[in-house]
């Protein structure tokens, strides 16, 4: 009995936060808690000579670290383990924390900082993926790669002698900023058992335990993380929170106090990871009826000084470096390289806005070279059911792309639009002022963990009955803004028979809930949600078998429906009654479960060939633009987009999530602009880093379509980072179809479009 | 820091002559900015956002004077600007957002001096007058002239802008303000102007050009007015003006535009203002 799924249930955290009560770390009033603050690098490379602490001031006012004072090991713990907590002998990028501080005051410590002078000796820095490879510099291994993969589906040259036509193409993207409203703030409070409370703005409670207990060399018992209400993330908080969560650890165990330390939007530009910047290179060989015969991609990505989530982000972007198209043939090789800038991390889409961008820019120059319609170009290589990818995985279901593909540019007349507006737009060229254009992409992102990832991972979730019929969800699945936290309780609440209402998210704290992994890759409602579902059905079989005790009736023809059990046509009891005279005769009702990847899923890490994902949910979005002519100014005026993702628990949610991720991904493809130069971000706040603003938002059309795939909840499969993956490709390819002017290094600024405009 | 709060202007006019360096906050939208970056760390700071005196809009006879606190949501919602100095009220209206219209200054605008100042390229084209008091009195500065350099204005210690004047503009003149930001609310001028022109019989008997963020002070384009002035308007005339223009100006590089793409919107600017007058005409 379908009750919530399907519905627009309002966000279960939004009254709170409209109406301004939701309490985020910098609103807490933590007693006799101190203020901690981070010294960091103003260079990019060099050594550590000296760190001076100004006798003038006094140091018995405040309490200062640095990575003598760490217990246990200085270094994060992900794949890698190369980045240090605090800098040691050497820097090797900009905003690289050195020495922490935690004083009484904001005024103290802003005094204190200032007191503390760094003395260097500064080499030279490698800054661009050119230089990396140059290795005259090594700042990482003997080569400065942090990950590389390649990819060999079928044999280029068969591919490439079955051509008609070879097209190449090279596309950019740059660094680029999450722009979260909440700048990374964290706290760490000390328990009245001598352990540690650290708190705050974090997707990854478990990432942040794990590198805590090493490096304050301690049991996981005396530790333990928290989420707060967070103020937007978008990846940004999924790696780093666990070297701020190590700052004011440490800065609370020297200082033995509760320590607050939140970032300026300077400090957290500086500090905080960023995207990937690329450069793709395709070379595609097509039949002359449009026909994909061979693609060879080459993708590079800047990584920034140490690994963070480089290789993982690259395998990512890689394994989509292909789009959702059908070719026998295929090579994709992938490097990410070092350099002293700012380390890049994960940031939704987790590599693959970059390589769809490749490609959907690389489809429209393909579609131009062979004279045929983008539109005609993506249905004819689009894949399709039983199709496999670029990595040999099977679609056994739940493979949209032609719909979605369909119903956009059904939606809006593409193909009509796109031949009008370019005749009118080459007839007209010097003459009119305003064109318009239209662009499309297609594109698809893989939900959770690659490949047997989510095996490896030991997922858990569960459920707790509380008193009076409330079910208290366990997962480690945070709530950033994206609806998790109603999500999971609708799966939950329409699994178990029971009201909305009656269910609830607990906090994520590592002492109260299991790891349900991160809160990354599309994988929470799809992965967990499912997850949540099995829980479920175990808890409900664990009441049946008490109800069925208790009234003497047959346990197999119980059901749980809108908070009764009945069975057959009799009602036995409400599931508020039941559930209170459990906890008393019974006692505790819990269930925790671990998830299990559906049993087909066969995936070579080394190779990077067979299921990267349990399954890819599909999209497709058409841009409307128009382009001032004079003064190269673009305007969205329409974004339609078609989204397939098995089942839309709540669609208001997936609206949401689509027009928000593709409006990320609008500021990215026109405007977001980080300039870092000899490794120093020059647009250190929201006054020159420039993000859409209310009134830059297009119309949209967003079209949910459902094909449900097996192992999803209800069907559902994942949309976290879908919706950023195909916005800037179809703007780009809608300013091409209005100017004239290929553009292939996002952003598209007024500046660059003169700039080719000037060149023609 | 010492906070003075005036509550009137003569207190104000007196503390500003005890504490000549001291920073003069109005609605403080590049104060505060500035105290929070950290650039700026006065000894004292004088709060002149309650003195009423300095919030009116007026007729007086030859001119319409605007009190230095006038917002810019005063500007935009002041029938009388609407009716004769409507390119204030849109240059305003490209300020921020409402938030920043509300609390923002005309005086504060001018005062902060960035070469970006939304409404400078307007004052500057219609020839306003800048009324400078102090304790020991009251001077008027034509705009032009008022500022000395990157940042730097005629206004001295112990003295603060109390209004502006401005003569009526004469009938049948066109005018247009015209900006490019980086998105479309909440930005910085890449690039904008204010345009003003009368046209008898084709012939320009009136043109005023003044542009902004294409030099370290707003400008008036001499040689590009003094080109157009008396000639008649054809699509000929137009383009040597274009042409005229780039000796005028000198915009750089930085982090919200380029030079060339700045110098090209200065053509296009001017271009569009002169073919639309030419239409009307
Ligand atoms: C989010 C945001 C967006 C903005 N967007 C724009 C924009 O699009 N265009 C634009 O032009 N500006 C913009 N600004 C800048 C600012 O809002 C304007 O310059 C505004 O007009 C300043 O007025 P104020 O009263 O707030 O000045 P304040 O901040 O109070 O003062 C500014 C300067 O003028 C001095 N001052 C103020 N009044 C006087 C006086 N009567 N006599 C002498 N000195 C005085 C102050 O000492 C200070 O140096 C923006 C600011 C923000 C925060």
């Amino acid at each position: 009995m379908v009750q919530s799924v399907g519905t627009n249930a309002p966000r279960l955290d939004c009254h709170d936060k409209l109406t301004g009560r939701t309490k985020y770390l910098d609103d807490l009033d933590i007693p006799h808690c101190w203020f901690g603050g981070v010294v960091y690098s103003s260079i990019p490379y060099g050594r550590i000579i000296k760190i001076n602490f100004d006798p003038s001031f006094d140091w018995g006012s405040v309490v200062t670290c640095t990575f003598k004072d760490i217990p246990g090991k200085n270094n994060t713990v992900f794949l890698t383990q190369d980045q240090p907590i605090l800098a040691e002998e050497y820097v090797k990028h900009v905003g690289e924390a050195i020495v922490l501080v935690a004083a009484p005051t904001k005024e103290i410590l802003s005094q204190a900082r200032s007191h503390i002078h760094i003395e260097y000796a500064a080499s030279v820095p490698v800054l661009t993926i050119e230089q990396a490879k140059d290795k005259a510099t090594l700042i990482s291994g003997k080569d400065n790669i942090l990950a590389q993969y390649c990819i060999n589906k079928g044999d280029l040259d068969v591919g490439f002698k079955e051509a008609a036509v070879v097209i190449e193409g090279e596309y950019q993207t740059g660094f680029h900023e999450h722009a979260y409203i909440e700048t990374q703030a964290m706290a760490a409070v000390p328990r009245t058992d001598g352990g540690l409370t650290v708190m705050g703005s974090l997707q990854c409670p478990y990432y942040v335990l794990k590198t805590l207990v090493s490096v304050l060399n301690c049991g996981a018992d005396r530790v333990n993380v928290r989420q707060l209400p967070m103020g937007g993330s978008f990846g940004g908080k999924e790696d780093y929170p666990s070297l701020l969560g190590s700052y004011v650890a440490l800065l609370a165990k020297k200082s033995g106090r509760p320590v607050k330390l939140i970032y300026s939007r300077e400090d957290d530009i500086i500090m905080s990871t960023k995207r990937h910047p690329s450069i793709v290179k395709h070379k595609t060989g097509v039949k002359k009826d449009g026909t994909l015969t061979a693609m060879e991609i080459n993708v590079e990505f800047n990584g920034g000084a140490y690994a963070t989530m480089s290789p993982v982000v690259l395998s990512r972007g890689v394994i989509h470096a292909a789009g959702p198209y059908r070719c026998d043939h295929v090579r994709s090789t992938a490097v990410c390289y070092a350099t002293h800038n700012v380390p890049c991390g994960a940031f939704r889409g987790f590599g693959v806005p970059q390589t769809i961008f490749a490609i959907e820019a690389h489809m429209d120059k393909i579609a131009e070279a062979l004279g045929i319609n983008p539109l005609k170009l993506r249905a004819k290589n689009c894949l399709k059911l039983g199709d496999t990818t670029q990595t040999k995985q099977l679609l056994r279901e739940s493979v949209g792309a032609a719909q979605c593909l369909d119903t956009v540019a059904k939606g809006c007349s593409f193909e009509k639009k796109w031949q009008a507006y370019r005749r009118q737009n080459q007839a007209a060229r010097g003459k009119k002022n305003i064109q318009k254009g239209i662009g499309l992409a297609l594109y698809m992102h893989g939900g959770a963990f690659t490949g047997s990832g989510e095996s490896v991972m030991k997922t858990e979730a569960g459920l707790m009955l509380q008193k009076d019929g409330v079910v208290r969800v366990l997962t480690g699945c945070t709530e950033m803004g994206q609806g998790a936290h109603t999500v999971l309780p609708q799966i939950v609440a329409d699994t178990l028979g029971i009201p909305l209402k009656c269910v609830y998210c607990e906090v994520p704290d590592t002492d109260l809930v299991p790891d349900s992994g991160p809160t990354v890759a599309s994988r929470t409602t799809m992965i967990v949600g499912w997850l949540l579902t099995q829980c479920a059905a175990s808890f409900k079989e664990r009441l049946f078998e008490f109800i069925a005790r208790t009234y003497r009736v047959e346990k197999t023809a119980l059901k749980l429906v809108r908070a009764s059990f009945v069975s057959g046509s009799k009602r036995i009891t409400d599931f508020k009654t039941a559930a209170n005279d459990y906890l008393s005769k019974v006692g505790e009702l819990k269930v925790i479960e671990r998830y299990k990847l559906p049993p087909y899923i066969q995936w070579d890490p080394a190779t990077h060939i067979g299921d990267a994902y349990p399954a890819y949910s599909w999209a497709a979005d058409v841009a409307e633009v128009s382009v001032d002519m004079d003064t190269f100014e673009v305007t969205v005026d329409k974004m339609t987009i078609a989204v397939e993702l098995g089942r839309a628990i709540n669609p208001v949610l997936v609206k949401g999530q689509m027009e928000g991720g593709t409006l990320q991904a609008l500021g990215w493809a026109l405007m977001e602009d980080m300039q870092i130069i000899n490794g120093h971000p020059q647009n250190k706040n929201l006054q020159t880093y420039i993000i859409p603003t209310a009134r830059d938002i297009p119309d949209w059309r967003v079209h949910i379509i459902e094909e449900p795939f097996s192992y999803g909840p209800m069907g559902a499969k994942g949309i976290g980072e879908l919706p950023l993956d195909g916005g800037a490709p179809a703007i780009v390819n809608a300013i091409y179809n209005a100017t004239g002017l290929r553009i292939t290094e996002i952003p598209v600024t007024p500046e660059k479009l003169l700039r080719q405009c000037a060149k023609l | 820091m010492r906070f003075l709060n005036p509550s009137n202007l003569h207190e104000a006019l007196t503390l500003l002559s005890k504490f000549p360096d001291c920073k003069i906050l109005a609605g403080g939208t590049d104060v505060c900015v500035q105290l929070r970056g950290g650039g700026l760390k006065p000894k004292a700071i004088l709060n002149i956002w309650g003195l009423n005196e300095l919030k009116n809009i007026r007729d007086e006879g030859r001119y319409i004077t605007i009190g230095a606190l006038s917002t810019h949501t005063d500007i935009i919602r002041s029938p009388l600007i609407h009716k004769h100095i409507p390119v204030l009220a849109k240059a305003c209206r490209t300020i921020g957002a409402v938030q920043v219209q509300n609390r923002g200054t005309i005086g504060g605008n001018v005062m902060n001096a960035s070469p970006a100042g939304d409404t400078l390229p307007v004052l500057m084209a219609y020839a306003a007058d800048v009324e400078v008091t102090s304790i020991a009195g009251q001077r008027w500065v034509p705009f032009e002239g008022f500022f000395t350099g990157y940042r730097a204005t005629v206004v001295r210690p112990g003295e603060m802008v109390t209004g502006f004047r401005i003569a009526w503009p004469p009938r049948g003149e066109r005018a247009d303000f015209i900006k490019i930001g980086s998105r479309k609310a909440i930005t910085i001028s890449k690039v904008m102007a204010c345009f003003r022109a009368r046209i008898e019989h084709k012939k320009i008997v009136g043109i005023s050009i003044a542009f902004g963020s294409v030099a370290p002070v707003p400008l008036r384009l001499k040689q590009t007015e003094a080109f157009l002035m008396g000639r008649v308007l054809t699509h000929k005339t137009i383009d040597e003006a274009v042409n005229k223009l780039a000796s005028d100006i000198t915009p750089i590089n930085d982090i919200r535009s380029t030079a060339d793409y700045r110098r090209h919107c200065c053509g296009v600017f001017l271009r569009r203002f002169l073919l639309e007058s030419l239409c009307v005409s």
